[in-house]
């Protein structure tokens, strides 16, 4: 039998905290075991990274969300609350770490114990380390053959300035040092202050849209209590609402009459439009308003990327859909924006490629929503010759030539990680990518970090997968923004048969035009089918063709056998092909695959 | 396998209502089974089924297969016509194809084959990589000196996964040539014209009264039985195909329980196939056709709105009576019929 603790939670029982490490360093799986070994989760609930809930995260074997539960555990006769917040790994996603770490006063810091210390491991550390969070460094994965827990802790010691006997050992798979977790957060993680006196003042760190329950809002109180019923306002927004429901997350939502300071929770309110709600908003009470918390900076898309409907008509339904996928992911930016080629659709910003996809994939699983998506770029600023300073999101925004001063591109400081075998690899991809060595350290013999600076547009396509095949899977990498740069670049179209295809125009740096057009018509080539005509896919720059393709016309398109025992298998390729079609645009005469609007990403 | 076929026969006799008027043995290699085997199939499906006194009598044979006794015996069983899959007179493009006959064997078998029937139709296959212009012109040339009525003529397919696909793949044989292809069947049309054969089905040509009366049926939608292993059958409404594999076939019959998978046509699958097939004959759609009548009009107008387009281009030929294919819409029929398909 499960075993229910009912007990009122005072302050100095509550642990708020979160698993942070690299990407693939066990985060999900030591959660499974903290949830398992506490009985938070029933034996018949249980499962691989169970955290992980949506189909995509399970899918693809990473954690894309930050997920807040709550544990209960009775330590040396007194009964504390845990809330577990378990992160993402992957670099597009920090931001998700950095507002999970608002709502902790510590941070469980996983390192693999095979493969030691990597760019995330550092960047989130640092994150940690800026929201004054207590660390516990944990070296994971200790039941690997390859398990290296000298080097490790050798280098932890190096990187956070702890004792090597400050270092707990685990293993998420075979759950081993669970025990010592449990009772680590409990006797190293401060409990949280706070006043139940003060006016309720509570951190919005999340929002999740729930088509019965509306919008539901993930909070961490830090002054006051929320009881069911309070009338509440939101401060940046000044819009007020009832608390229909407050309460912990267990695994599923568990409804409590009041929340108090200190705790991690959710409430309803019946907000039906997205727009009302602001992670990173205070919640307060209407009739004794507290001040505003200071909240998240917001986050900056790094790649941007036109999002459109297949059909036209859909349009109003996709903005709708784009408004609640934006309350799960308040990283997500979009603007209004029209194409010739593809109608009405949205200018998106995402926070790398990763993000892009899923979104996309989201729309279509989530939503119902069958879109295409554009070439991504970065985004620009562009100095007029009259002195304007334009943002530039998109190539149509480019001002004409003859009218432009100069343009300015997004610098990044890259962060890598790897063996000095790899450090030839490393430069010349690197150096061939535009980038400026700044920095070489070894961090052991064995592990050295170089730094580079580099043009952001470099890195977002696939600069990581290049990086890796280089290293052979050796390198981490990590980066942030470092500002804007003078650069030489142009806008390069696409035309199908004289016809410019504006949603596959490119913003690139002159010396990359030439080949990267000669690439995309190749992929084009590929990509379009044979129509009855001949089709001519050219590149330019202004007026300038720079690449060419032809597919000729299609001369012969009839199976030869039709009988009894064909007609069947016939006519359902046959109405696959018709329902392929369907999810083509019309661009002049020629019709257009979805798949040739991210072309670009596939070249290699 | 000829026993469990019967038995089948048996089993479904009242899948068919109306009158038969073909039977048609074919897939695999009809022509090695015994004269006695044959015998039984036909008398055990005369008894079973009411039969028409014109019905159309097919077998399908390999010109190896073809000797003087057994022409005289098929006939006197009551086979009346032939199919005989020569595929080529040409013996570099017969090995190409991995066929088990050569060039000599094709036509000995014809000019013995001509001695004792008049309806035969015989394979042709074009667009191989090793087949000219000249020897195609060669091979229909020879065909119509046999005063064959009736020809087939396929472009050559490689299907995905068999073993040509896999040596074109490791490119230990030439790819097809699809131009080459569409040039064969561009002169082909004209050759036949020339001599009069009507080309009254994409890959079919026939002399005045010897179109194929079974193929046609499949093309009109009408009704049809099919027994043995991997066999489809068709009602009008729902179609069903036996398993393929031979021994599972025979051990489904012998437990009594026929092994087969069956789908339920809808309506817009029923009229998609109505329309790809038809589109395949010369007659095309007939807005006379039940099938046709039947549809509800805003349906009709969506198809002739798209068939417009193949109108202007000159892929289609568009009257207040019909739709169907010029010459040149022949070469895109798939494309035509995928565009006019409702899903
Ligand atoms: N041998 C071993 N494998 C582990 C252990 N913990 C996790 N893994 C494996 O490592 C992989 C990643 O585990 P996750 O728990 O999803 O890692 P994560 O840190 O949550 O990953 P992200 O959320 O995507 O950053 C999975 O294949 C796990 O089975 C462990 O203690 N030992
Ligand atoms: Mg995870």
């Amino acid at each position: 039998m499960l075993q229910t603790y009912i007990f009122a939670a005072v302050m100095k029982n509550i642990r708020n905290f979160c698993i942070i490490a690299h990407i693939d360093h066990g985060k999900s799986t030591l959660a499974d075991r903290l949830l398992e070994h506490t009985h938070t989760i029933g034996v018949r609930d249980m499962m691989n990274q169970v955290l992980d809930d949506m189909d995509l995260e399970r899918e693809k074997g990473i954690t894309i969300k930050s997920h807040a539960i709550q544990i209960n555990y009775p330590y040396k006769g007194e009964e504390y609350i845990l809330n577990l917040i378990d992160t993402p790994g992957h670099v597009d996603f920090s931001y998700e770490v950095s507002r999970a770490l608002a709502a902790c006063e510590g941070a469980l810091l996983l390192v693999d114990a095979s493969q030691g210390i990597q760019a995330q491991t550092i960047s989130n550390l640092y994150l940690a380390i800026d929201n004054d969070l207590e660390i516990i460094p944990v070296i994971n994965k200790i039941d690997m053959d390859g398990a290296q827990i000298p080097e490790v802790t050798d280098q932890i010691v190096d990187l956070i300035g702890c004792k090597p006997e400050d270092i707990l050992l685990a293993s998420g798979k075979s759950g081993i040092g669970i025990d010592e977790i449990l009772e680590a957060i409990v006797s190293r993680i401060p409990a949280p202050q706070g006043s139940y006196d003060a006016p309720l003042q509570a951190l919005i760190f999340d929002s999740v849209f729930n088509s019965f329950r509306g919008i539901i809002v993930y909070y961490r109180i830090l002054n006051g209590i929320l009881k069911k019923g309070d009338k509440i306002r939101f401060v940046a927004s000044g819009m007020d609402y009832f608390a229909d429901e407050v309460g912990v997350l267990k695994l599923t939502m568990t409804p409590k009459e009041e929340m108090k300071a200190g705790d991690v929770g959710y409430i309803i309110t019946g907000i039906k439009v997205a727009k009302e709600v602001k992670v990173g908003d205070t919640i307060t009470l209407a009739n004794n308003p507290g001040k505003m918390i200071h909240g998240f900076e917001e986050v900056k898309p790094m790649v941007f990327a036109g999002i459109y409907p297949v059909e036209t008509d859909d349009f109003e339904e996709l903005r709708d859909c784009m408004d609640k996928l934006q309350l799960n992911d308040a990283s997500l930016t979009f603007e209004l924006e029209t194409s010739q080629a593809l109608g009405f659709g949205f200018r998106c910003g995402f926070l790398g490629l990763l993000h892009m996809e899923i979104i996309q994939e989201r729309l279509e699983r989530e939503f119902d929503q069958t879109v295409i998506t554009t070439v991504p770029n970065v985004g620009f600023y562009a100095y007029t010759s009259k002195g304007d300073k334009l943002s530039v999101n998109n190539p149509s925004e480019m001002p004409d030539p003859t009218k432009l001063d100069r343009i300015e591109e997004p610098f990044i400081r890259a962060q890598i990680i790897s063996m000095p075998d790899y450090i030839g690899n490393i430069m010349t991809l690197c150096l061939g990518k535009r980038g400026i060595l700044i920095n070489q350290t070894y961090l052991t013999p064995t592990r050295v970090e170089l730094t580079f600076e580099m043009p952001l547009t470099e890195i977002v396509f696939d600069f990581y997968d290049k990086l890796k095949s280089q290293t052979r899977g050796y390198a981490s990498f990590d980066y942030s923004p470092i500002g804007y740069r003078e650069a030489d670049i142009v806008k390069m179209d696409i035309l199908l048969n004289n016809e410019k295809v504006d949603a596959l125009s490119a913003l690139i740096h002159r010396s990359r035009a030439q080949e990267f057009g000669r690439k995309l018509c190749e992929k084009l080539k590929e990509l379009l089918t044979k129509q009855q005509f001949q089709i001519a896919i050219q590149a330019a720059i202004g007026a300038k063709v720079i690449a060419r393709e032809n597919i000729s016309a299609m001369r012969k398109d009839v199976t030869a056998k039709c009988y009894g025992g064909d007609i069947s298998r016939k006519r359902k390729l046959l109405e696959k092909q018709k329902e392929g079609k369907k999810r083509m645009k019309q661009i002049g005469n020629v019709e257009v695959p979805q798949e040739a609007f991210l072309a670009v990403l596939k070249l290699d | 396998m000829i026993a469990a076929i019967a038995k089948e026969a048996e089993w479904r006799k009242d899948y068919l209502n109306e009158k038969v008027e073909t039977i048609y043995f074919g897939g695999g290699t009809p022509s090695l089974l015994s004269i006695s085997d044959l015998r039984l199939m036909i008398e055990k499906l005369k008894e079973l089924f009411f039969f028409d006194e014109n019905a159309e009598i097919s077998l399908e044979a390999n010109p190896d297969d073809i000797t003087e006794e057994k022409l005289i015996e098929w006939k006197a069983i009551g086979i009346n016509r032939l199919s005989i899959g020569i595929q080529s007179f040409n013996d570099v493009d017969l090995q190409w194809m991995n066929r088990a006959h050569n060039a000599q064997h094709a036509i000995e078998c014809l000019k013995l084959a001509t001695k004792y029937f008049n309806n035969i139709t015989i394979d042709l296959i074009y667009g191989s990589p090793t087949l000219t212009d000249e020897q195609w012109k060669k091979n229909v040339e020879f065909a119509i000196s046999f005063n064959i009525p009736h020809i087939s003529c396929y472009a050559l397919t490689v299907e995905p996964k068999t073993a040509l696909d896999k040596l074109i793949i490791q490119q230990k044989k030439e790819n097809i040539d699809v131009d080459k292809q569409a040039k064969h069947f561009e002169s082909l049309m004209q050759w036949m014209k020339e001599v009069g054969y009507e080309h009254y089905e994409i890959s079919n040509f026939a002399k005045p009264n010897y179109r194929s009366k079974h193929n046609s049926s499949y093309w009109k939608g009408l009704p049809y039985l099919g027994l043995g292993p991997s066999a489809h059958s068709f009602n009008g409404s729902s179609r069903q195909w036996n398993i393929a594999n031979n021994a599972l076939y025979i051990q489904s019959i012998e437990n009594g329980d026929l092994n087969f998978e069956k789908e339920e046509l809808t309506a817009s699958q029923q009229l998609n196939e109505y329309i790809m097939t038809s589109l395949r004959t010369i007659e095309g759609i007939n807005f006379l056709d039940d099938r046709w009548l039947m549809t509800d009009d805003k349906t009709k107008s969506k198809i002739i709105l798209s068939a417009k387009k193949w109108e202007a281009n000159g892929n289609v030929v568009l009257n207040e009576k019909i739709l169907r294919l010029t010459d040149k819409g022949r070469f895109l029929a798939d494309g035509i019929a995928a565009d006019l398909f409702q899903l």
